[in-house]
């Protein structure tokens, strides 16, 4: 099977200027939902408290939150998680109220609003792990025991750890991009490592764009796919910078763009291979990883789909406005001898 | 062309059988098992106790899979869970005369099911984190700044009974901040302290006064200052291994996060309340006086009561012991406990007590030099005699207790002196509580999500590069075996997120096989012999693989370095994930497809999928 039966090189850098006015365009879009809306931060970040409860039934949120909200916490959140029978409650960090404490005091309030009554139960599991954990126990109508409402996950987070993991994700950051900078500019030219960052950032910043506007959660999990989307996303670039650098050796007649449609095209079934197997195992993790990775594999969707397009239509044409030559990848006879060069057989 | 030396297959078989043996633990589940775990801090598990467990067993005719001894606890496998729930019983009985007061904590467990000659290869399963496993996680923050100050509370005893026993007036020692100021009278008195004060305290610098009067300011040096917060976090650490030993569920674990952060996970537990008391508990330490008269040998021996005003206790090695109930000194006012030497080159355990506890053992050993002090340790309410050494001389802020005692029993007393207290109080700053069921259904999720994914990608390689295809997603297969052995290897805790970089890894890892593919298919397609385009194929993407994988790299090492918890145990997986890719689809790959056409010499065609070929106009890209 073959998909992609190029017969001339598509001219891709003909049209570069109206692509890098969308890309713009959708930048500018992607920045304004960042500043107007901003991003919808995990409590990772801002510290506070996550309470997931499970009931055996489908949950009734409201009232959840009528007792949650009655305990005076200000501004909380109750929404179903995954299913109508998980509820998550967020609550904000408040000065001076014992943090720790929170999470038991409110599974305390939800279980008597049901009805129950909280106890310590010591338990054996299935494989003999001895489990110790706070139940909540009523009778139903019949006199049966009952657990009307489970804890099944619970977080709590000092707002000083929020700080510090935010200064953190912003030194990974700058160090990611700094080090594939000075690397592509090392391994290829300057202009290359500045098009490729900027290519790149230009993803991310899309990412974060769709996180700001659907207010999505913003969780460490997604900063960590959003910095393998840099890493990632800058593999496209490389490979064409990579035919660039190959073409410009091979074919002397063409020009800079064309080189640069030359390169685009050959490694147009690769890109498009490639994304396709990454996107099929992300969108296994988005189908079948549950809510957990959920936005975790949608963060890598999108830095997918628009690292294709970013380093086609940004990178290559960002180094081809800083105005890339073939003097700049081939320099003076010493270099084509490079014994190391994998590619010095390639010169016709 | 195409062959490989004899030497690259061996190197691939032996990768092969590594990565296999080291993967395989991770997949027999686990199995009930009964762990014997010290319940006091005064009682230790060590391999003897592997034979006690073995001996009840015996007796009551229960099989054990195996018994053993891990460092700090025994445990004992099963075949079942009744088993297991007898097994309990017995062992119980068997190691804790006093059911009532138990010395050991026999708790339930599970443990690999991974046969024995596995683990004597020392290749166990990836340790499962609380995420898939449930649990509760404790973050603690450790205050620092108390640290210090009791540190330079200590000092100030120091300097103190330094200036006394030399004679060196001065008027007044105060502590300012973590600093200690010592005022004089006139500058020669000074001089002679900073002299005195310099030589026989090497941690801490004196500088004069700013003050009219003259004066002394003594701060710890940074490198000191360094070395006490260490020492704090080390003993915060110590503790609270202690206390939640008494859990006794699974293994828990307790590490430094930080400078002064200590992460406590405990897998097993969900009852954050009844963890945080353990947690916050505090073992107490008293001295008091040993009441030898002959009314407490008699009672000693059972002829009669205990006098009055005295409690029985049960000494660590010698038996019982009768004290005064008077309390002369508390834990509270123990700064430091360290093994040393004494001036025989005795091993000994060197005490420091803060101001007012070294004016009361100044006192109370001026008027019983010969007598017996013992030091109790209190735990759950109940206490044990540590030691109980004979006074030979008036004490100061700082005494040692000698003996006829190895170095190993001077440390093991050094630092359960030290146990029961915290050297500087601790906050939890972070909670987790993980559900059980949530943990397995995170485990299955993060599982489907990786098969589907490799499944997909497998079948897509397969029907779009035909035999080529096979060896990718062979490769792809070998990468996520060696993978999930290197894991297993480095003992690495496994987590939803690093099962998602597992994932990402794996279409990741196709990227190289695709370039390679596609390079030898363009090989073909530009009319070069197939041994020809196989050999070109190969060696030509390679630059761009390393390439593409060194950016990514340096993106999940700055996430290694600066990335906490879930970040770092995706990070760990995504690099070597990367590392893992570049070796299987670099040189495995290319040792399959050798295997398979290296050996031919007239090869007409691979089984690479359709090469279309361009009409011969195009020859030249760009305008023809």
């Amino acid at each position: 099977m073959e998909l992609f039966r190029i017969k001339r090189d598509i001219p891709f850098m003909k049209h570069a200027l109206i692509f890098n006015a969308i890309s713009f365009l959708t930048f500018a879009v992607a920045v304004f939902f960042l500043v107007t809306r901003g991003l919808h931060f995990s409590i990772e970040f801002t510290g506070g408290t996550v309470i997931e409860v499970e009931t055996p039934a489908a949950a009734d949120t409201e009232k959840i939150r009528h007792t949650v909200e009655k305990m005076g916490f200000g501004e909380i959140q109750v929404q179903n998680f995954g299913s109508s029978r998980d509820v998550m409650i967020r609550l904000p960090v408040r000065e001076g109220e014992k943090q720790t404490e929170v999470v038991d005091k409110v599974f305390a309030a939800l279980c008597t609003a049901e009805s129950g009554t909280v106890s310590r139960h010591q338990q054996i599991t299935d494989k003999g792990e001895s489990i110790s954990k706070q139940i909540c126990n009523s009778s139903a109508a019949d006199g049966s025991k009952v657990e009307p409402i489970k804890l099944s996950r619970s977080e709590v987070v000092g707002p000083a750890v929020g700080a510090e993991l935010a200064w953190d994700a912003a030194k990974a950051l700058g160090f990611t991009i700094l080090g594939i900078v000075i690397y592509l500019a090392i391994r290829f030219e300057w202009k290359f490592g500045v098009a490729g960052i900027i290519a790149n950032l230009h993803d991310i910043v899309i990412i974060l764009g769709f996180f700001a506007y659907f207010q999505w959660e913003f969780s460490l999990a997604v900063l960590a796919a959003v910095l393998a989307v840099l890493g990632y996303s800058v593999n496209e670039s490389v490979v064409i910078f990579d035919r660039v650098r190959e073409a410009f050796r091979k074919y002397r007649k063409l020009n800079t763009h064309e080189v640069i449609d030359h390169a685009i095209t050959s490694t147009m079934s690769r890109t498009i291979i490639t994304h396709g197997s990454t996107q099929l195992v992300v969108l296994s993790m988005l189908i079948f990883g549950g809510p957990t990775l959920h936005y975790f594999a949608m963060a890598l969707t999108i830095g997918i789909c628009f690292g294709i397009y970013s380093s086609v239509f940004v990178a290559a044409a960002l180094a081809m406005w800083l105005g890339v030559k073939r003097e700049d990848l081939i320099k003076g006879p010493a270099n084509k001898e490079d014994p190391d060069d994998p590619n010095a057989g390639a010169v016709v | 062309m195409n062959r490989y030396p004899l030497w690259k297959y061996a190197m691939l078989i032996v990768a092969l059988l590594i990565g296999t043996i080291y993967t395989l633990p991770n997949f027999f589940g686990e199995a009930p098992a009964v762990q014997v775990s010290s319940g006091k801090v005064t009682v230790k598990v060590d391999s003897a106790m592997v034979g006690r467990v073995e001996q009840a067993l015996k007796t009551a005719e229960i099989k054990a899979d195996f018994v053993q001894f891990d460092g700090s606890s025994v445990k004992a496998r099963f075949a079942d869970t009744d088993t297991q729930m007898k097994a309990k019983d017995v062992i119980a009985k068997a190691v804790n005369a006093d059911p009532a007061d138990p010395s050991y904590i026999v708790a339930l467990n599970l443990l690999s099911r991974s046969p024995q000659w596995l683990a004597k290869l020392y290749a166990f399963p990836m340790y499962l984190g609380l995420d898939l496993r449930g649990g509760v996680h404790f973050l603690m923050q450790v205050d620092m700044k108390a640290a210090l100050t009791k540190k330079a509370e200590a000092l100030t005893g120091d300097v103190r009974s330094l200036l006394r026993d030399k004679n060196i007036r001065h008027a007044g020692i105060s502590r300012d901040g973590n600093s200690v100021v010592v005022a004089f009278r006139d500058v020669e008195a000074r001089e002679s302290a900073r002299r005195l004060l310099t030589d026989s305290m090497a941690d801490v610098q004196w500088l004069p006064g700013s003050g009219a009067e003259p004066s002394l300011v003594g701060s710890l040096k940074p490198q000191s200052l360094v070395a006490v917060q260490e020492a704090a976090l080390k003993q915060n650490i110590t503790t609270l291994h202690n206390r939640v030993n008494e859990l006794g569920t699974t293994e828990p674990v307790i590490q430094q996060s930080g400078l002064d952060r200590i992460v406590v996970q405990l897998p097993g537990v969900q009852d954050t309340a009844r963890a945080k008391d353990i947690i916050g508990r505090t073992a107490t330490l008293e001295l008091r006086m040993v009441d030898d008269s002959t009314e407490a040998q008699a009672a000693l021996s059972g002829a009669a009561p205990v006098p009055f005003g005295t409690e029985r206790y049960m000494d660590r090695g010698f038996g019982p012991i009768i004290v005064k109930r008077q309390v002369v000194l508390t834990g509270d006012n123990l700064n430091d406990a360290q093994a040393g030497f004494d001036e025989n080159h005795n091993p000994s355990v060197n005490l420091t007590v803060d101001a007012k506890g070294a004016r009361i053992m100044k006192e109370v050993s001026r008027e019983n030099i010969g007598k017996r002090m013992a030091i109790i340790l209190f735990e759950k309410g109940k206490g044990e005699v540590v030691t109980a050494p004979r006074i030979n001389s008036e004490l100061g802020n700082r005494f040692q207790i000698t003996g006829a005692m190895s170095t190993q029993e001077a440390n093991d007393t050094a630092l359960l002196l030290r146990a029961g207290s915290l050297a500087a109080p601790m906050e939890i700053i972070e909670e987790r509580t993980i559900g059980p069921s949530l943990g397995a259904e995170n485990i299955a999720k993060g599982i489907a999500s990786v098969t589907w994914g490799f499944v997909a990608v497998a079948i897509f390689m397969c029907i779009y590069y035909m035999l080529f295809g096979l060896f990718s997603s062979l490769a792809l297969g070998f990468n996520l075996l060696l993978l999930m052995a290197l894991l297993s290897m480095l003992q690495a805790t496994m987590s939803l997120p690093g099962i998602a970089a597992m994932a990402l890894a794996l279409g990741m890892a196709i990227d190289s096989n695709v370039l390679i593919n596609e390079r030898i298919r363009e090989e073909l397609r530009n009319g070069a012999s197939p041994q020809a385009a196989i050999h070109a194929g190969y060696e030509r993407a390679f630059a761009t693989i390393l390439d593409s994988n060194v950016t990514t790299l340096i993106a999940g090492v700055a996430l290694l370095a600066f990335g906490s918890g879930p970040i770092k145990g995706f990070a760990v997986v995504h690099c070597l994930g990367i590392l893992t890719s570049l070796f299987s689809s670099v040189v495995f790959s290319r040792a399959l497809v050798n295997l398979w056409y290296g050996r031919q010499k007239k090869l007409k065609s691979l089984a690479i999928g359709q090469v279309w070929r361009p009409e011969p106009e195009a020859d030249v890209p760009g305008k023809a």
